[in-house]
């Protein structure tokens, strides 16, 4: 099933879109290997997700970590640690 | 009752106290915090800031809730702002309302830390020299503020 990937801040300027339909493969299970995965396909999203450790995500606009299951998401957000206030 | 909204128009916050209090007699205190946007030593032209529409709605939402939970609170108020804007401007209100001052100052307190690191904003920086300047970065200050909320 495919997914609707969101992107914010300098997440969303490394990869140079604000969002995308995506079909994880199979053995894409959670937040953390979606990250791998994503990381793997070009030099933009490498350079997006180089400090994976640091990156947030959020699932059906609700926070998610990185070992939080994927399956039966919508939408999945990936963006920097928030600076709000 | 809560207020909450997402704006990129200013607010009064006078008017917001006003708004929250009128007609009642039940609230014996009201404490209000408003962020602004700082100049940087004069380097700064604006902030732009970018948010998660409907993510930054229902996070709000959860805090005040969280906060409802904790204190004893009569009403909360809300405002963040979206888009550029200039030093001296304001960024964000939170009001919170209850009996008495202890739960009102602990609650806006409480709702400023978890605002800062937990609802889906972020702060890029345009400096006067025409430069568009980096995103701001999180501080590790405002995580370890939240560790003075867990139970």
């Amino acid at each position: 099933m495919s997914v609707k990937l969101v992107y914010f801040a300098w997440v969303r300027e490394r990869i140079g879109k604000a969002d995308e339909l995506f079909e994880p493969p199979a053995n894409v299970k959670t937040i953390g290997e979606l990250i791998a995965h994503l990381a793997a396909r070009d030099e933009a999203y490498a350079y997006a997700f180089e400090r994976a450790p640091f990156i947030r995500a959020a699932i059906d606009r609700k926070h998610a970590k990185h070992d939080t299951p994927i399956l039966g998401a919508h939408e999945i957000a990936f963006f920097p640690p928030m600076t709000g206030g | 009752m809560a207020k909450i909204s997402i704006q990129t128009v200013d607010f009064d916050a006078a008017a917001e106290s006003a708004l929250l209090s009128a007609g009642r007699a039940d609230i014996g205190a009201l404490v209000s915090f408003i962020g602004l946007c700082r100049d940087e030593g004069g380097t700064l032209a604006a902030l732009e800031l970018e948010h998660y529409p409907g993510m930054a709605e229902d996070e709000l939402e959860r805090l005040v809730s969280e906060a409802q939970q904790r204190w004893d609170l009569k009403g909360i108020t809300i405002i963040h702002r979206y888009g550029k804007i200039a030093p001296g401007e304001q960024i964000v209100l939170v009001i919170a309302a209850s009996s008495h001052r202890g739960d009102a100052f602990a609650a806006a307190d409480f709702l400023m830390d978890y605002l800062k690191s937990r609802a889906p904003f972020w702060k890029k920086e345009h400096r006067k020299d025409g430069t568009s300047g980096e995103w701001v970065e999180a501080k590790d200050a405002d995580e370890a503020s939240l560790k003075r909320w867990e139970t």
